[in-house]
């Protein structure tokens, strides 16, 4: 079975809410939603104090191109349009609306009926995802339909659906490929049709055999609506959701360094960035929901279809508020996530769980000195130097960080999770790619 | 043997000569007055004048003298005896001394989160707006510390916020660049080190400031009002005090609300019994 050479590692997997349905989550009384949900450029705000809003309609539009639009995820009065600090309490423009009914936008389709015929055009497809504000789903939130229009000289040739979930505890996409199966390929069909590629495969870890049977399935069902694809079953290892482990995986090509996946003629999206796409072409529908899997150290780890802008205090009230020995709230999975200081941030277009640890879980060990044992060069999944990139950041020595790639980095953490001294390793690295990075555009921009 | 002697004794002429070429070809002719200068500059190598040591800062005073060129760290006497060297006219600055614009300690500025990443203030500005509700505050993690090298900031455990030695401090503005939060400005000393500053660097609105701190800057304008010498300005929910127009006359202590704005060295108040 396929899997990525280099690195990783297996932390355990620790699924609670694999079997749980998604739910409903009701409409909280006052959504707030940031206009910066993606990378890029943050939106522009189009509505004001005291606008009616319906949901589906547009609250911020792209500025620029790598930039995305956010709509609006519930119908009622726009109470402001100002500075709220997201989980990590830092401030971004947001517009905070309190709701009123649930009124959708009339051309928005919000029937079950799984829709096959699209007569679109690639260029239509595209723009259609762009108008809808569809970022990456996984997390990372970068604006699909730039991905989805490779740069001047460049052709994608393979399409590569990424239903990998690889953190633990995260069930969102796995759930998603369950209940929307359908959905979630005919919407692959769209991806593969506006780039205009001959091969499509969907990677899912041979931990989720349920999801590989039923995409299997219900893809044998409906082969004729469809271009051709391979649903690729792979081993388990983390980070194997990562974008180029992924490529790596499936088709054995390497992303060179400081590349993108399009200089191997490859373009990887999320299964529910899929699920998505679908939903913006064939029902008209903007990304104003989304599922996200509350679980750990709760009462009852649950998924949620939830609107974007719902405060986290909401999802953790849905199941059964916070336990007693609480020591951190994470937003996303244990290995990426940050935790959290302002749970009453809101749910954004890129988050795909809320994970609560207990204390004792949640303590970080005393650092003691790097020994040199060499368990974090084995596990980059870049084949970096983590112990050697960390020294270099705290003595600021950046010409050194950068020719030692530290902006290769995916910062999927697995050198802190391996580290048998405790060093925060991923911390400092990540504070180097920011600096390393800032020097590479200052120097780009003279 | 006797080879072996010959080879080295012909190899080290050879060579020898070789260096002799090279050493009158590509001599560079160095004025003898850097040596000096660099003598008479402190030797911390701190970078302060904006040259990577003393010897760059000679070099520059030496061949390109300027008005601009300074050294922070000798101050006024260093640059006379310099100036005094070169035959040139002595730059005199007033000298400045590091001031920490952040009063938010521990008692005022309830800790309202945890962080338990790598212990340094770039890391915890990176990752998040802070312990506190005041995402403009002191981090605490002492980043200004470990980068002084005059040892002139330590952490001070009871308030949690770094205390600048007037003595030590060289002004080399180290801690400056080094705050991820800018809250260290460089600032006249001031005559006998007295002097005036707001202690607060938040552009918060006043209901949040404080909400999340006792101490800090709620942009109320009393003190615009009360000063005589026109030298506070708001800005942002922000006062600040110019240290060049600021006459230290402290009226502005006594008025602000939350004891934002804080004078240092001066004498104690005369208490004048009421009648």
């Amino acid at each position: 079975m396929k899997t990525f050479p280099r690195g990783g590692v297996h932390p355990p997997e620790n699924k609670l809410s694999a079997g749980v349905p998604v739910e409903v989550l009701p409409v909280p009384g006052t959504v707030v939603v940031p206009l910066s949900q993606h990378l890029g450029a943050p939106a522009e705000a189009v509505v004001a104090k005291g606008d009616r809003v319906l949901v589906g309609q547009l609250l911020g539009k792209a500025a620029g191109f790598v930039s995305a639009p956010v709509h609006s995820p519930v119908s009622g009065t726009v109470a402001g349009v100002d500075m709220v600090a997201n989980g990590s309490g830092i401030k971004g423009l947001s517009v905070t609306i309190s709701v009123e009914g649930d009124e959708w936008m009339p051309q928005i389709d919000r029937t079950d009926r799984v829709g096959y015929d699209c007569q679109m055009s690639a260029e239509e497809i595209v723009k259609k995802i762009a108008d809808a504000g569809i970022v990456g789903m996984g997390g990372a939130t970068f604006p699909t339909s730039v991905k989805l229009t490779p740069p001047q000289g460049k052709k994608a040739e393979m399409l590569i659906i990424n239903g990998v979930e690889c953190e633990p505890f995260l069930t969102s996409d796995h759930r998603v490929m369950l209940e929307h199966t359908a959905e979630v390929l005919v919407g692959v069909g769209l991806l593969a049709r506006a780039l205009g590629v001959e091969k499509t495969f969907v990677g899912v870890e041979n931990n989720k055999p349920d999801a590989i049977d039923v995409l299997r399935k219900v893809y044998g069902n409906i082969l004729r609506e469809l271009p051709p694809m391979e649903i690729v079953p792979l081993k388990v290892k983390y980070p194997q959701g990562g974008e180029k482990q992924l490529i790596t995986a499936i088709t054995g090509r390497t992303v060179p360094s400081g590349g993108l996946p399009i200089d191997v003629g490859c373009v990887v999206q999320n299964v529910g960035t899929a699920f998505a796409v679908y939903e913006a072409v064939m029902k008209n529908k903007p990304l104003v929901e989304r599922v996200v899997t509350v679980t750990g150290a709760v009462e009852r780890p649950a998924n949620f279809l939830v609107r974007i802008g719902t405060p986290v205090s909401a999802l953790l009230d849905a199941v059964g508020g916070l336990p007693e020995d609480c020591g951190k709230v994470i937003g996303g999975g244990p290995m990426m996530g940050r935790a959290m200081s302002n749970l009453d941030a809101p749910v954004t277009k890129g988050t795909s769980g809320i994970l609560v640890l207990d204390r004792r879980t949640a303590v970080r060990c005393a650092e003691s000195d790097c020994i040199k044992c060499g368990k974090c060069l084995t596990v980059c999944p870049m084949g970096l130097e983590p112990y050697l990139l960390a020294p270099l950041v705290q003595k600021q020595r950046w010409d050194e960080v950068e020719t030692h790639r530290v902006m290769d980095c995916i910062e999927c953490g697995c050198c802190s999770y391996t580290c048998p001294a405790k060093i925060p390793l991923l911390d400092w690295i990540r504070l180097g790619k920011a600096e390393v990075g800032k020097i590479i555009r200052s120097r780009l921009n003279r | 043997m006797i080879y072996t002697v010959v080879v080295l004794v012909v190899l080290g002429v050879l060579l020898a000569g070789v260096l002799f070429v090279v050493a009158k070809r590509f001599h560079v002719e160095e004025d003898p007055r850097i040596d000096t200068v660099e003598g008479l500059l402190p030797g911390a190598n701190c970078g302060a004048c904006g040259y990577p040591g003393c010897r760059g800062l000679a070099t520059a005073l030496v061949t390109d003298y300027s008005e601009e060129l300074y050294c922070p760290v000798g101050g006024a006497s260093t640059m006379g005896v310099v100036a005094e060297f070169l035959g040139r006219a002595a730059v005199v600055r007033e000298p400045e001394v590091a001031v920490v614009r952040c009063g938010g300690s521990c008692a005022v500025r309830p800790v309202l989160s945890h962080f338990d990443g790598a212990r340094s203030c770039a890391v915890a500005a990176s990752t998040y707006a802070g312990q506190t509700g005041c995402s403009f505050g002191c981090l605490g993690m002492g980043d200004c510390v470990s980068v002084c090298d005059f040892d002139a900031i330590y952490m001070d455990a009871s308030t949690g916020l770094p205390v600048v030695s007037d003595e030590k401090c060289t002004s080399c503005g180290k801690c400056v660049k080094a705050c991820p939060k800018v809250i260290i400005e460089l600032r006249r000393k001031g005559p006998k080190g007295r002097r005036v500053f707001v202690s607060c660097v938040s552009r918060d609105k006043g209901a949040v400031t404080r909400k999340a701190c006792q101490a800090g800057c709620i942009g109320c304008g009393k003190c615009v009002k009360v000063c005589e010498f026109d030298a506070i300005a708001m800005a942002d929910n922000l006062a600040y005090i110019d240290p060049v127009k600021c006459r230290l006359c402290r009226k502005c202590v006594g008025e602000c609300p939350t004891g934002a704005i804080v004078e240092t060295n001066f004498p104690p108040k005369k208490v004048v019994a009421e009648v």
